[in-house]
C-alpha cells in the first residue's frame, strides 16, 4: 500500500491531523485506522457514500463521539476532547445540516444565542451584538439579507446557511466543518454557499466539508478524501482527481484510473486499497 | 412541498425552482416593517402585505375589541359608560393576570393547567393570614401567598423538566390536587372573608383624581422618552430602526390611551356618591405587563424563552440550560398566578370554595391566545394577554348586560377561542412554508 495512508509522517502545515482513528459501536467498526490531514486555508471535502463513515468522523472531530483508537493532532500537538465544548474551545466550529436555528428569532438573535452580551449587568447590549453580527456579516460578504433583524424563519436556506456559518466563524474560529452545506439548495442558493466557503479558506480558515455533490465538490475542494466502509481510500489535491475515479472510490474503494496514474513518476494522490493500508 | 415541523432539518430532497421563488416572497412578507421601511409611507405599504399575508400581530385583537364594542353598545347604550367600563376592566384583570402568567409556558411550547387553583390557594393562604387568629399584617399575609405560588411553581417545574414529564399531565394533577388544598384549607364554612381594607382595595379601591393624572404623566412622559430616545440613538449609529413617523406614532398612540382611560376612570360613575378615579389593580397589571415585558424582552432570561419555544435542540446546542429556564418560566407563572388569586379574592372580598379554577385557567389560555401567543411556543408577549383578557371581559360583560344565559356566554367565548386558534394555526403554517426554505 501506498505511504499516505499508513503510519506516514504527519504533515506539518495541517492544521488537524488524524491518524489511526478508530471508532466502534458494539460489534459495528464505524472508523477504521483512518487518517487525514485538514490544512489552514484550504477547503477540504470528506466524500464517502452512505454508510461509510463521514458522519462518525465529523462527530469525532467536533467533539460528540470520543474515538476508541488513533490520535488527533492540533498544530501539531496531540489533543484530546470529549465534548462538543472543548473542541469549540480550541477553535473548531461544526456548522451541522440541521443548522441549529430559532426560527422565531432574528439573525443577530441567533448569531449570539449562548453568548449574548450584557449592559447593566442584566439587559442585553442589542446595539452592540447589532453591530457585531453585522460586521462579521459584511466579513463574510453576506450582503443579500434585507435587514439583520428578520427573523432566520424568512430567510431562504442559503441564507440560513450563512447565518450558521457567521455563527460558527465569529468565536475565534480556525476550522469549520459543514455537513453537506449545499442539500437541499436551489441552483443560485448552491452558489451563494460555495461562494461563501471560498471565502471562509481565502480568510485563512481551514474548512472540512461532507458532501455528495461531486459538481459542488470539484468547483470549492482544495483537497478530497474519500471515505470506504470506515476507511480512508485516497486524499489528495483535487486536481490529482477526476469525478469518475471519484466514483469508483465511493463506490467500490479503490480506482483504476487513480492508482494507474498514481504509478506515474509524481504520485499525485495517497491510495490506499480498502483492507488494506492501516497501521497496526 | 411537505409540511416540515418547526425545527425540524429541512427536506433532503432537492426543491424545483419555483416552490424557492414562491417561499422568497411569502419570506419577504414575513420580515416585520419597521426592518425594512425608511419612511411612515412604506412603513405602513409593508404592514398592508404582511395583514394580507396573515401575520397581523396585535391588530385581530384590536379589531375585535370595536367589533364587540359596537355590537353591545348598538343593543344596550350602557356598554360604553364610564362606570360599565371600569367595571369591566376590573373585571377582567384576573384574567388579563392568570393570561400574563399563562405567557410563560405558552411560550416554551408548554403549559399550566393549574393557575386557576393555584392562584386561588394564594388567595386562601392570604385571607386566612389576615383573619383571627393570625391578624397577620397586609404586606405579610400577600408576601406569604405570593412566596408559596413561587414554591408551588418551582415543584411542577422540577417534576416536569428533571422527571421529563408532559406539563399538560402534572399540571393536570396540580389543577386537582390544588382544587383539594384550597377546600381543605378553607374548612367547614366554605368561605373566608377578608376584612383588611388595604387588600380589600387592590381591586375595588380607586385612586384620588389628581394622583391618577400624575402617575399616568409620568408613565406616558416616561414611555415616550425612553422610546424616543431609543429609536433615535439606534438611527444615529446606524442600526434597524423604525422610522421617525412610527416612533412618534407610537408614542402619540399610547399618549391618547393612556389620557382616554384617565378620562374614563376619572369621570364619576357614582349614581348616589361620586365615585370617580383609576383603580388601584390598573396599575397592578400595568406593573406585572412590565416587568414581564421587559423580562422576556430585554434579558437573557427572556431571549432563552424564546429560544427553546423555537428550536429547543438549537438552544441546547448553543449551552442554554434548558431544564433551569424552563423551571424558573414555571415558577414566574405560579407566582404571577398568585398575583391573579389575590386580585381575584380582593374584588370578592372574600375567597370560598366555590372558586372555580378550571374555567379560569381555560379563559387565561384563552385570553393569552386570542391576544396573539401561540400555542406552539416560541411567539407571543406579555401585551397580547392583557389585551386578550380584555376581549373576554368584554364579551362576559356585555352579555350579562343583555341579560343572557351563563349558557350563550361560554359559547360564544368558546367561539372566539376557537377563532383565534384558528388564525394562530393557519398564521404558523404561513410562516413554516416560508421558513423551510
Amino acid at each position: 500500500m501506498s505511504d499516505g495512508s499508513g503510519t506516514g509522517a504527519v504533515d506539518p502545515g495541517a492544521l488537524l491531523s488524524l491518524r489511526g482513528i478508530d471508532k466502534n459501536f458494539g460489534p459495528v467498526q464505524a472508523l477504521t485506522g483512518v487518517n487525514l490531514d485538514v490544512p489552514a486555508a484550504q477547503v477540504t471535502a470528506l466524500l464517502g457514500d452512505n454508510g461509510a463513515g463521514k458522519s462518525v468522523l465529523v462527530k469525532t472531530i467536533s467533539g460528540i463521539h470520543a474515538a476508541d483508537g488513533g490520535q488527533i493532532l492540533w498544530e501539531g500537538r496531540p489533543v484530546h476532547f470529549r465534548t462538543p465544548k472543548e473542541a469549540t474551545a480550541l477553535g473548531i466550529n461544526t456548522v451541522f445540516q440541521d443548522l441549529a436555528l430559532c426560527d422565531n428569532l432574528d439573525i443577530v438573535q441567533n448569531m449570539f444565542l449562548g453568548r449574548e452580551r450584557r449592559q447593566l449587568g442584566v439587559f442585553l447590549a442589542e446595539d452592540e451584538m447589532e453591530k457585531a453580527a453585522a460586521a462579521t456579516l459584511a466579513g463574510l460578504s453576506v450582503t443579500t439579507v434585507r435587514s439583520i433583524r428578520q427573523p432566520v424563519a424568512s430567510l431562504s436556506g442559503g441564507q440560513r446557511q450563512s447565518v450558521a456559518v457567521a455563527r460558527a466563524v465569529m468565536w475565534n474560529s480556525k476550522l469549520v466543518i459543514m455537513d453537506e452545506p449545499t442539500a437541499a439548495l436551489g441552483v443560485a442558493q448552491t452558489r451563494m454557499v460555495l461562494d461563501l466557503i471560498r471565502r471562509l479558506a481565502d480568510k485563512g480558515l481551514a474548512v472540512l466539508v461532507i458532501s455528495h455533490n461531486l459538481v459542488d465538490v470539484f468547483e470549492v475542494a482544495d483537497r478530497l478524501a474519500v471515505l470506504y466502509l470506515g476507511r480512508m481510500v485516497a486524499q489528495g489535491q483535487a486536481t490529482d482527481f477526476d469525478r469518475q475515479s471519484v466514483v469508483e472510490l465511493m463506490t467500490t474503494g479503490t480506482s483504476i484510473r487513480l492508482s494507474s496514474r498514481a504509478t506515474g513518476d509524481s504520485p499525485p494522490a495517497i491510495i490506499a486499497a480498502p483492507g488494506g493500508g492501516s497501521e497496526g | 412541498m411537505p409540511d416540515v415541523k418547526e425545527g425540524a432539518p429541512p427536506p433532503l430532497d432537492d426543491v424545483p425552482e419555483a416552490v424557492n421563488e414562491a417561499a422568497a416572497t411569502r419570506a419577504e412578507l414575513a420580515v416585520a416593517p419597521e426592518i425594512i421601511a425608511n419612511s411612515l409611507g412604506e412603513y405602513l405599504k409593508a404592514w398592508m402585505a404582511r395583514i394580507r399575508a396573515g401575520e397581523s400581530g396585535v391588530l385581530p385583537v384590536i379589531v375585535g375589541l370595536i367589533v364587540i364594542a359596537v355590537i353591545f353598545q348598538t343593543q344596550n347604550s350602557n356598554f360604553l359608560t364610564a362606570g360599565n367600563l371600569v367595571n369591566l376592566i376590573v373585571q377582567g384583570a384576573p384574567f388579563m393576570l392568570l393570561g400574563l402568567a399563562q405567557v410563560f409556558p405558552l411560550l416554551l411550547g408548554e403549559i399550566d393547567l393549574s393557575i386557576g387553583f393555584v392562584g386561588g390557594v394564594a388567595g386562601g393562604i392570604t385571607a386566612l393570614l389576615l383573619a383571627f387568629p393570625h391578624n397577620w399584617p397586609w404586606w405579610a399575609a400577600v408576601g406569604v401567598g405570593l412566596l408559596v405560588t413561587a414554591c408551588i411553581g418551582l415543584v411542577q417545574g422540577t417534576v416536569i423538566t428533571r422527571l421529563g414529564l408532559p406539563s399538560f399531565v402534572v399540571t393536570l394533577a396540580g389543577l386537582l390536587g390544588f382544587q383539594g388544598v384550597l377546600l381543605r384549607m378553607l374548612g367547614q364554612g366554605g368561605t373566608v372573608p377578608i376584612a383588611n381594607d388595604i387588600v380589600n382595595d387592590f381591586a375595588n379601591g380607586n385612586m384620588t383624581v389628581g394622583a391618577g393624572w400624575v402617575v399616568a404623566g409620568l408613565l406616558i412622559l416616561g414611555y415616550a422618552g425612553v422610546t424616543w430616545w431609543r429609536d433615535q440613538r439606534r438611527r444615529a449609529s446606524g442600526l434597524v430602526a423604525p422610522p421617525v413617523g412610527l416612533t412618534a406614532l407610537k408614542i402619540g398612540a399610547v399618549a391618547v390611551a393612556g389620557v382616554a382611560l384617565m378620562l374614563i376612570c376619572n369621570a364619576n360613575r357614582g349614581a348616589l356618591v361620586a365615585i370617580q378615579g383609576m383603580p388601584w389593580v390598573v396599575l397592578i397589571v400595568l406593573g406585572v405587563l412590565a416587568a414581564w415585558s421587559l423580562l422576556l424582552g430585554k434579558t437573557r432570561f427572556g431571549r432563552y424563552v424564546y429560544a427553546i419555544g423555537g428550536n429547543a435542540e438549537a438552544a441546547r446546542r448553543s449551552g442554554v440550560n434548558l431544564a433551569r429556564i424552563r423551571t424558573t418560566a414555571f415558577v414566574l407563572c405560579s407566582f404571577t398566578a398568585g398575583i391573579a388569586g389575590i386580585v381575584y379574592a380582593s374584588r370578592l372580598r372574600s375567597v370560598s370554595t366555590n372558586l372555580d379554577g378550571g374555567t379560569l385557567v381555560l379563559y387565561a389560555v384563552a385570553a393569552a391566545v386570542i391576544g396573539g401567543t401561540s400555542l406552539f411556543g416560541g411567539r407571543g408577549k406579555p401585551l397580547h394577554a392583557v389585551l386578550g383578557g380584555i376581549v373576554i371581559a368584554a364579551i362576559a360583560n356585555g352579555m350579562g348586560l343583555l341579560g343572557m344565559a351563563a349558557a350563550t356566554q361560554l359559547i360564544v367565548t368558546a367561539l372566539v377561542l376557537l377563532a383565534a386558534v384558528t388564525i394562530d394555526a393557519v398564521a404558523r403554517r404561513g410562516r413554516t412554508a416560508a421558513g423551510t426554505r
